[in-house]
């Protein structure tokens, strides 16, 4: 088992490795017609040197495989340490530190989460208890689920009109139905006999519903959660790309505006490493509530 | 008529669970004195755990009642302790905090540290002293059994209710627990209403044996006193010259005439004595090896 995980992983850093190699052979600069062209037009245009300062083009600065495209490995590795090496900087509107931006979405996806769990609990409490409301809600809940989170957008800073809760509400709106129907399902198929258990106890309905249906049904209930999380985290980069402002989304938009694709990478990759742990921490709590049968 | 309330008194209880066909049981008639240990076989199908859920109030029958103490049985109570066929844990709870969810459900007063000591008696009781912070996954099927019935007499119901408890247990490991119980029942004079396929439980354990004929429409055929003494053993309790009668007289009714009886109750159609139909209803009172057979008629003195 340990040995397999070890080769596993081993596996993993080469496969990496040479998803490098492809990349760096990929973005090589390459000898021939280009360069010696690039230095021909500069020159030429000499009348327009100002016009040309203000397009980027005769900056010596400027690094001139970055107008070729698709940055290289170096250009990545630079991107990374600048962005990392001062995660909250904040200089305006339009340039700020991943770390203030990476804040921004996180507080965006718990509050909007935070607030569909305490709907959806105890909505898919009474759901799972009641087959009556289950069935009165069930073509609502059927209708609604499906919809794109972010077609509710519109409606959303329409009545809100506050871009920044209207983000809090699509969250919302995309994490309720994986929790609603999965504690309704949970409560739904709590075992008849441990309810039976409760009943010959006397249990009282408060008692029952904390002391053995929530318990019983937590697993399912996480599962919901994680299930949550998971869409809220995909769900929040676009609406933030839509709406703007702060947040990661709209920090891998703003970036390629700038045509900096190297920092849209850097983006995608944080973007991908934060669900994870997200993932991860909702793994955990999952694992604590789950019991052996 | 009745001067003394039973204990445990069912009148004419039956059951039909979809309208129209047949029901399940139906006449069936029995009383249950206080400390008396009841029995009841039958085949599959004869209702057996649903005249068990109608006593533990979780279940209603289609007709009829059962009382007890004089008052009806309506819905689930305190006063009735239920060990489930399948143990029925909560499976995130230790051992102690299933029994303790149980004591504290009938004694809420309680403080935690005398719930806790009351708990650890019981569990004690059935040997589970070393396993009380253990979860049920962790033990084995005889183990988890034990703690149902520590949680069940945890909560000193007035009467225990026992679904087919050690039908899943090896043969071994029920030997332990039927002493066990034996040996606790002795002592707390408790009244117990049993469900059992295993001949030999039914005899070591009761005090009477309730015999029902299959289903559909089943009834209670036969109520068969215990003829052995009440000392008996598990060891020993085959030597007994009583022991064999009795065996043989169960045996023969679950081989044989639980399919008679089945057919005779509702077979013929041209009864015009009502009386006799009724009197045919009632269950036999049986003493195997003792005296054959006790007519209905001393049936209604008893």
């Amino acid at each position: 088992m340990n040995s397999i995980k070890l080769k596993g992983a081993l596996l993993s850093v080469i496969l990496f490795l040479m998803m490098l190699a492809v990349w760096h052979l990929a973005t090589a600069p390459k000898s021939g017609i280009n360069q010696p062209d690039r230095v021909s037009t500069t020159p030429a245009s000499s009348g327009n040197s100002e016009y040309d300062l203000l397009m980027g083009k005769g900056s010596k600065d400027v690094a001139p495989a970055q107008k070729s495209g698709f940055p290289t490995l170096t250009q990545m590795g630079e991107t990374f340490y600048k962005q990392l090496s001062d995660p909250f900087y904040d200089k305006g509107p339009n340039d700020k530190g991943i770390g203030i931006q990476l804040a921004y979405s996180l507080a965006r996806v718990s509050l909007g989460f935070l607030l569909a769990l305490v709907v959806a609990l105890p909505v898919g409490f009474l759901i799972g208890m009641s087959p009556l409301l289950s069935a009165a809600l069930n073509p609502f809940i059927q209708i609604l689920k499906p919809i794109s989170p972010l077609a509710w957008m519109p409606i959303a800073l329409y009545t809100i009109k506050d871009s920044s809760i209207s983000g809090v509400f699509v969250i919302f709106i995309c994490s309720i139905w994986p929790m609603l129907i999965n504690t309704a399902f949970g409560v739904a198929s709590v075992r008849k006999e441990l309810l039976n258990v409760a009943k010959t106890l006397e249990v009282n309905p408060i008692r029952k519903a904390f002391k053995v249906i929530l318990p019983a049904a937590a697993p399912t209930i996480l599962t919901g959660m994680r299930i949550s999380m998971g869409i809220a985290w995909l769900v929040i980069v676009a609406a933030e790309m839509l709406v703007g402002g702060t947040g990661i989304g709209y920090f891998l938009w703003n970036e390629w505006n700038n045509l900096a694709i190297s920092s849209v990478l850097f983006a995608i990759v944080v973007i991908g490493f934060v669900g994870m742990l997200l993932d991860m921490l909702f793994a955990k709590l999952q694992k604590m509530v789950t019991y052996a049968d | 008529m009745q001067t003394n309330i039973d204990f445990l008194k069912v009148e004419n209880l039956s059951k039909t669970y979809i309208a129209g066909s047949p029901p399940v049981f139906e006449n069936v008639n029995f009383d249950i004195q206080q400390g008396e240990f009841v029995c009841i076989i039958g085949h599959s199908g004869c209702g057996k755990t649903t005249i068990l859920n109608v006593l533990a109030g979780l279940e209603e029958a289609s007709s009829g009642y059962a009382y007890m103490l004089g008052r009806e049985i309506k819905g689930p109570s305190l006063e009735r302790g239920v060990v489930f066929q399948g143990h029925a844990l909560m499976p995130w709870m230790t051992v102690l905090q299933n029994i303790n969810f149980a004591v504290k459900s009938k004694y809420p007063d309680w403080p935690k540290a005398k719930i806790t000591a009351h708990s650890e008696k019981y569990i004690e009781l059935v040997g589970l002293g070393a396993a009380k912070q253990k979860r049920p996954s962790e033990l084995s099927g005889g183990m988890k059994q034990r703690v149902g019935v520590a949680r069940a007499f945890a909560i000193e119901p007035k009467m225990l209710l026992l679904d087919e408890p050690f039908g899943a247990l090896d043969a071994l490991t029920r030997g332990v627990i039927q002493d066990e119980l034996l040996k606790i029942c002795a002592s707390t004079k408790q009244t117990v209403f049993m469900i059992t396929h295993d001949v030999d439980e039914a005899i070591l354990l009761s005090d009477k044996i309730m015999l029902m004929s299959n289903g559909p429409n089943a009834r209670i055929a036969e109520i068969v006193e215990n003829t052995l003494p009440k000392n008996r053993e598990r060891a020993t309790m085959h030597h007994d010259p009583m022991y064999y009668p009795m065996r043989n007289h169960l045996v023969d009714f679950l081989v044989h005439r639980s399919k008679l009886v089945q057919q005779s109750s509702h077979a013929p159609q041209n009864q015009n004595n009502v009386r006799d139909i009724t009197q045919r209803l009632k269950p036999r009172l049986v003493r195997p090896g003792k005296e054959q057979m006790v007519s209905n008629q001393s049936t209604q003195m008893n």
